[in-house]
């Protein structure tokens, strides 16, 4: 649905998207991770058509960026950083408008439909600038949508809202993405995009891996296996370490943690060794990694 | 088509709702009619009380009289035709201000609410969008001159009961100017206002730099009074030509500004 080949975009000096290389498939929810001014707007802005790359070629939908705008345009929503709302104007007029601008056939059914389904309809004749922040973001939402969009851009939807409204809107997504919808997902919130992306790039002007929320939790750090023991010691260490199958073995107070690729087929190895060994084991645990530290650790060391 | 209508009631929906743009579009063409038919109402008097005591025709210069007075009209009908052509030049301000007030909210007021990009992501052309723009602007300020104009020339018939003198204050010079100078003022004025919306993020400071457009409207209407030179038909049709030249360039210049990437990465 998304491709993209060697996108680059560069303002004067500044290079804001260095040669990204991409390719989402139809249904699929990918998360777009990145510091403020990594260039995640900017990619957004290349693949909805609002401004040209100054090398690559991306397709969206079907449709060359740069050669049929307007397809492209006609066919994905976008719901830009800030949500930019008419705010003299009623929220069902901010619909009204936008379903008109995309010739949406049955533009009262529609924008009723949204309203409802954002839980707007008792507001609609009210002032988009009544609007809490969280109101004024479904509206966003809902005007997004109108035109029934296959792919939806979403550039930080949940930021600034409450708990309650962040749910809500992540409740939301989750149904674009039952209907089958391509959602490029913008976000600063790792835990939204660990529950809702099926795949996560992380992306500084340069992409710096995709993958899987889990794969990416594994890949960057391996997978960690701690096992408690009674008494720990260095000596119990060393015996561990000459196994060839691990990355790393370290000593934690009285529990040994152990980095390796696959700890399925490994581990009743280590646990027969230790014992072998006199060591009295506890029990044995895997130590996940947050998706923050590997978002940390990625952006840290580009 | 459709959708250059949805922008320009949209416009409408919100400027309107702007107190000092209501104002502007309701007050202005009211002040701009009162005058002139205050100033018909007042020469009307004091004419008639001294027009037999007082030879104005030789007061009054012939390259004025041969310009604004057909064959007769007394010297004080003269007189009062060459002071309400003074006031033609202020009925263009009407043209000039209203769009710059309409415009300044609305190109700032976007960029206050960054409700410009969402509406850029829509299928619409930068060229409807503009022009969608332009007209939500221009109509009120042509139509606010034109209702002005047509409450000047009511007043103007139930106050004068001379013919010729009626003739000869609503004859071809007010008509090219309103018909066809006005318009193109508002098409000036508007371009104008967008170009200066485009470079700063307070509606009011880019209300107050475009109303600069109507000091050259100022210095002619000075200009006339000081008798420097007589807005005749000649005069009024070179100001047109002139206009059309000046319009078709800011329009270019409009529209290179008003292009997607540059609206989103060059606005401030």
């Amino acid at each position: 649905m998304i491709r993209t080949e060697n996108l680059t975009k560069r303002f004067k000096e500044t290079l804001a998207v260095d040669s990204l290389s991409l390719d989402i498939r139809e249904g699929e929810v990918f998360g777009f991770l990145g510091p403020n001014g990594a260039g995640k707007t900017t990619t957004v802005r290349m693949l909805t058509s609002l401004i040209g790359p100054t090398s690559g070629a991306a397709t969206v939908a079907g449709f060359p960026i740069g050669q049929r705008d307007t397809d492209i345009r006609r066919n994905v929503g976008v719901l830009t950083e800030t949500p930019g709302m008419y705010d003299n104007l009623s929220a069902e007029y901010n619909l009204r408008i936008f379903a008109d601008l995309y010739e949406v056939r049955d533009a009262t059914g529609q924008v009723e439909k949204y309203l409802k389904m954002l839980d707007l309809y008792d507001r609609r004749l009210d002032s988009a600038g009544t609007f809490s922040k969280g109101m004024k973001q479904k509206l966003a939402i809902a005007r997004a949508l109108l035109h029934e969009p296959r792919i939806i851009f979403l550039d930080e939807p949940t930021a600034g809202l409450d708990p309650e409204a962040a749910h809500l809107v992540r409740e939301f997504i989750a149904e674009l993405k039952k209907e089958g919808r391509t959602i490029f997902l913008c976000t600063h919130n790792l835990d939204e995009a660990g529950r809702l992306c099926d795949r996560i790039g992380v992306f500084k002007t340069r992409l710096l891996v995709v993958d899987t929320p889990a794969n990416l939790r594994t890949s960057v750090f391996g997978r960690k296996v701690v096992f408690h023991l009674r008494a720990a010691d260095e000596k119990l260490a060393q015996v561990v370490r000459a196994l060839p199958f691990l990355r790393e073995v370290r000593l934690v107070d009285s529990k040994l943690l152990v980095i390796l690729e696959d700890p399925e087929t490994h581990n009743p190895e280590i646990v027969r060794l230790l014992v072998g060994a006199g060591a009295d084991v506890q029990f044995v645990g895997e130590l996940r990694h947050s998706l923050e530290d590997v978002y940390l650790q990625l952006v840290k060391a580009a | 088509m459709n959708k250059i209508k949805t922008i320009i009631l949209k416009e409408w929906a919100e400027v309107f709702k702007n107190r000092m743009v209501i104002f502007t579009v309701a007050f202005l063409p009211l002040l701009m009619t009162a005058i002139p038919l205050g100033v018909i109402f007042g020469t009307h008097e004091s004419g008639s009380e001294t027009a037999s005591q007082t030879n104005l025709d030789a007061e009054m210069p012939s390259k004025l009289t041969n310009a604004m007075c057909p064959e007769g009209l007394t010297g004080a009908d003269c007189y009062q035709v060459f002071m309400v052509s003074q006031f033609m030049m202020m009925f263009m301000i009407i043209p000039v201000a209203i769009p710059v007030a309409i415009a300044a909210y609305s190109i700032v007021g976007e960029k206050i609410t960054r409700s410009l990009e969402p509406l850029l992501a829509t299928p619409i052309t930068t060229t409807e969008l503009l022009v969608g723009k332009c007209l939500a602007a221009i109509i009120p300020a042509v139509l606010a001159t034109y209702a002005a104009f047509g409450l000047f020339a009511l007043g103007s018939w139930i106050l004068i009961a001379d013919k010729i003198l009626l003739t000869a204050l609503l004859d071809v010079r007010w008509l090219i100017a309103i018909f066809v100078v006005g318009p193109l003022m508002a098409v000036l004025a508007v371009t104008f206002a967008f170009m200066v919306s485009s470079r700063v993020t307070d509606p009011r400071v880019a209300e107050q730099v475009s109303m600069v457009i109507i000091v050259p409207v100022l210095a002619g209407f000075f200009g006339q009074m000081a008798g420097l030179f007589v807005l005749n038909a000649t005069v009024i049709v070179w100001v047109a030509i002139v206009l059309l030249a000046l319009d078709a360039g800011l329009i270019y210049l409009a529209a290179k500004l008003f292009q997607r990437e540059h609206i989103l990465t060059r606005w401030k």
